[in-house]
């Protein structure tokens, strides 16, 4: 196909959505089996997609979700109950739907290729074959079968169906008998009573021997739906007032009923009563008629009427207005998307880029003229700016979850590789974080679960070994902190084992034979290159991207990677990730007449670098801070040792925090909270630690933003270079 | 038919770039006639204020603002192994495009002043001496000859080697003997 029409590319993009959402609630299906949510979801993209494709006349598509579809519907009727087998069936479904989709797509009219077809054949011998229908008896026949019996043996009146009766005065006259509908109802049920009421009977010399004066009511037990009851009285209903209260037990079957109604779309209260049985369509048509036909001042609404005319009880219809209610509230949720093309929302957050700096750029001059009057002004647009900024980085967010949920196919086709037992727990998925952040993290993440799968956890056998649980858990979970994102991923497999690291280590000359390392020290050189205690590298970590390449990534990222781990117990990876790349809260100081950022959500407090308080001397660079030992680092003096340097009057101490790991900067200005606008420094400066960007200031000039991790780090390094490798 | 046209266009503009290529922008860095071919140059900025980036060399001056970007200078002189320039009045950054993994990364390149676009004949260019000269072999294209002197043709791609530059080399020798002075932690 030489271009893709704007209808196809929306179909491709909603197969896509929808395949994902299949294959979501497939997974979620594996631990709840009984999810009627997932189900119905799994349905839906089938039916969809079947529905879609056979607009645009892709018949092997349409051919082949058909089957899957009415498998989907048996299961969803609970004819058929859903398995791990049946499971797996259905995720192989649903990568050979997106495979035949995608043939479909590229090589229009041609026919599917031998391979698909018999792929797609064996699918479907699977999916009805005999070995997979099994499963109890169906829930809903099983239902009604209770029901008969309980309708055969009882005569409680409570359980029987109450039908209502009243002929027209012309009844007679256009041929109806009433008794031979009351004949014919027998032959659906059982006539408990009939009670006749003549309440338009006139005085006998009044009496027109030709016109029915006659209404019935009849307790009829039946198993029959209220549907065939009604259609008994069919050729009635022009010249009888009908009315059919379902039994008692019924009620409660109705209730189950609507909550067991997919949420898929709105559906008018009228329309969801017939859907379960509990009216019949000429019932909602009468009454509808009624209700228009009242010209009173305020029509009531359906429920109401319904209930003022005892067709139906009380119960079902609140179950019933309920359920709309439930499944308007999704439906609102829903269509509050809308889909934007994320150049688009590039674009808007650079000009937002360019409108803080512009903004700045405003402000200076304001304050450099000392236009009073226009202060104000400007403090108020600086504030809606700053609403602005916020707002559009926002539109980026995305929550983590869906990334974690795509883990959930990984381990179920690995850990079934494997022939391990591993299960999959996230936490945190609503945590968001900027869109482009969580596009890049995905390798990282699947290179550190994938390892987790792999190394981390044991065998089932060797797990009893242990003592633990058969299966394995692997867990995700996602929370912010001080600005940044923390992601960790843990697992209770066997654990790091710290002196294979060390020996490794020794061996490959990262450290020295002598070198004393505290354990977590120990366990970050895991992130050094060419460290891999795995002796033999199995299909899944031998890709060639090891945990220097994840440690690479993230920091790239601006963001950290350290480990923590129990021998025997587990591990523990955490990731800590800027929200945004590209706008932050800055706070901006000045040494040695260069100004510099640092991100406003690291720095704890500013403090007077006082002489008298402190010991300050050229040796010792710590401080004693309210009783803790606080580091310090003169970033004029670090930045540019090479240089004689002014000493001002009074410096400033400014404290970051990272993690745990606490420091001071001394500066020789603050200058404040300031929006950052964060320009990459480009290809040049890659190797290049401490810097973590650069920005464009009000008054035109750059100031590089400080990378508070990789400058401590660079510190480090300074003191002990063989330290400093494993402390990254 | 389409290839046709195209083919000669291709033509055409092959015509007009053998004539560009004879173009030279002229410039002096630590007295020294340089050159550089006007097809590399995108633009001459005059100098504000740069961003002095701490911890690099001594040949990466800084970073500047254009037109909202953060675009890198390098120091051509010290680049080329000679004294840092002192910003003058004629000081200007001769902003260039350098290939990098494929990627069009543009630098500046400050010079002490730049003269004028040299028309050079092809006859007037000479290959580069095999040594002789006190700049790197590589970063030398050609020879030019201009009237009785001779002007050094620099191929930008080597002198402002992105790869070579992010290596941040000299700096890490050179940290190294201060190394013990910033103590932390």
């Amino acid at each position: 196909m030489s271009e893709i029409n704007p209808a196809l590319e929306t179909f491709s993009q909603e197969v896509d959505e929808l395949l994902t959402a299949m294959e979501d609630a497939l997974l979620v299906l594996e631990t709840t089996p009984d999810d009627a949510d997932c189900i119905n979801s799994i349905f839906r993209a089938m039916h969809t997609i079947k529905g879609s494709s056979g607009l645009f006349g892709f018949d092997d598509v349409v051919a082949f979700t058909h089957e899957a579809e009415t498998v989907l519907d048996k299961v969803r009727n609970g004819e058929r109950a859903i398995d791990a087998e049946l499971i797996s069936v259905l995720l192989a479904c649903k990568d050979h739907t997106a495979q035949i989709i995608q043939h479909t797509f590229f090589n229009e009219g041609e026919p599917l290729p031998e391979e698909l077809q018999q792929q797609g054949q064996a699918l479907i011998a699977q999916l009805t074959g005999s070995s997979l229908v099994v499963g109890g008896m169906p829930t809903i026949q099983q239902e009604k079968a209770d029901h008969f019996e309980v309708d055969v043996n009882t005569t409680d009146s409570s359980d029987n169906w109450v039908i209502s009766l009243a002929f027209e005065p012309d009844a007679l006259r256009n041929g109806m008998d009433p008794l031979s509908f009351i004949r014919y109802l027998q032959t659906l049920g059982k006539i408990i009573e009939v009670v006749i009421t003549m309440p338009t009977l006139p005085r006998i010399e009044e009496m027109d021997p030709e016109s029915c004066y006659l209404n019935f009511k009849i307790v009829f037990n039946s198993s029959a739906d209220k549907k065939t009851i009604e259609d008994v009285f069919e050729f009635a209903e022009d010249d009888c007032d009908i009315t059919i209260l379902p039994p008692n037990s019924r009620q409660e079957h109705y209730l189950q009923l609507l909550a067991d109604l997919p949420e898929d779309q709105l559906k008018r209260l009228g329309e969801m009563l017939i859907e379960i049985g509990a009216l019949t369509e000429k019932e909602v048509a009468n009454i509808l008629n009624e209700q228009r036909d009242e010209d009173k001042e305020e029509t009531k609404p359906l429920g109401e009427m319904l209930l003022e005319k005892n067709i139906l009880q009380q119960p079902v219809i609140e179950q019933a207005l309920k359920k709309q209610e439930a499944v308007k509230q999704k439906i609102n949720k829903e269509s509050n998307y809308i889909r934007v093309d994320a150049a688009k929302l590039g674009y808007l957050i650079n000009l937002v880029g360019e409108l803080v700096i512009s903004g700045a750029a405003m402000r200076l001059m304001v304050d450099k003229h000392g236009l009073s009057d226009v202060d104000d002004v400007a403090s108020t647009m600086s504030h809606l700016v700053e609403d602005i900024r916020d707002t559009a980085l926002q539109l980026r967010m995305v929550q983590i979850g869906e990334t974690f949920t795509r883990f959930q196919r990984v381990v179920h086709d690995v850990s079934k590789e494997l022939g391990k037992q591993i299960q999959l727990q996230i936490t945190g998925g609503e945590s968001e974080l900027d869109k482009t952040v969580v596009e890049k993290i995905n390798d990282p993440l699947t290179h550190l679960v994938r390892n987790s799968l792999d190394h981390g956890i044991e065998t089932p056998a060797e797990r009893m070994r242990a003592g633990k649980p058969e299966k394995g858990t692997i867990q995700l979970n996602a929370y912010h902190d001080s600005g940044r994102i923390v992601i960790q991923i843990s697992d209770d497999g066997k654990g790091l084992d710290s002196e294979r690291i060390v020996a490794k280590a020794i061996a490959k000359g990262l450290i020295k034979p002598d070198q004393v390392l505290s354990q977590s020290e120990i366990y970050n050189l895991i992130f050094e290159p060419g460290l891999s205690t795995k002796e033999e590298a199995s299909n899944l970590s031998g890709r060639g991207v090891g945990m220097d390449v994840v440690r690479r990534n993230i920091e790239a990222l601006r963001g950290s990677v350290s480990v923590d781990s129990e021998l025997g117990q587990g591990t523990t990876v955490t990731i800590h990730l800027p929200l945004t790349l590209a706008i932050i809260d800055g706070f901006m100081v000045e040494a040695q007449n260069e100004r510099y950022i640092i991100p406003l959500s690291m720095v704890e407090e500013c403090v007077e670098m006082s002489s008298e308080e402190w010991q300050i001397d050229e040796v010792q660079h710590y401080v004693n801070l309210r009783g803790q030992v606080l580091p310090y680092l003169r970033l004029g003096d670090f930045f540019h040792n090479n240089k004689k340097h002014t000493r001002v009057q009074r410096e400033s101490l400014v404290v970051v925090r990272f993690g745990e790991t606490k420091a001071g900067f001394v500066v020789d200005e603050l200058h404040g909270e300031n929006q950052t606008v964060i320009k990459p420094l480009g290809k040049l400066f890659e190797n290049l630690n401490g810097i973590g960007g650069a920005t464009v200031l009000g008054s035109g000039d750059v100031a590089l933003i400080l990378d508070v991790q990789g400058l401590i780090q660079h510190a480090k390094k300074r003191v002990n270079p063989a330290l400093a490798l494993s402390l990254a | 038919m389409n290839q046709l046209i195209h083919k000669k266009d291709n033509n055409r503009t092959e015509v007009m770039a053998q004539d560009q290529l004879r173009q030279y922008l002229t410039f002096q860095a630590g007295n020294e006639n340089l050159a550089i071919s006007i097809l590399d140059v995108k633009e001459i900025i005059e100098i504000n204020t740069i961003t002095d980036v701490p911890m690099t060399p001594d040949y990466i001056r800084g970073v500047i603002n254009l037109r909202g970007n953060v675009v890198p200078v390098i120091d051509l002189s010290a680049r080329l192994g000679r004294q840092s320039s002192e910003i003058s009045k004629r000081s200007c950054i001769v902003l260039v495009q350098v290939e990098y993994n494929e990627d069009a990364q543009l630098l500046g390149m400050l010079v002490d002043a730049v003269d004028e676009i040299l028309e050079i004949p092809e006859a007037n260019i000479m290959p580069p001496p095999d040594f002789g000269a006190d700049i790197r072999t590589d970063f030398i294209q050609a020879m030019g000859r201009v009237g009785d002197e001779f002007i050094i043709l620099l191929n930008i791609n080597r002198v402002l080697s992105v790869k070579e530059l992010s290596q941040l080399k000299q700096v890490t020798d050179y940290e190294g003997g201060h190394a013990n002075k910033e103590v932390l932690n």
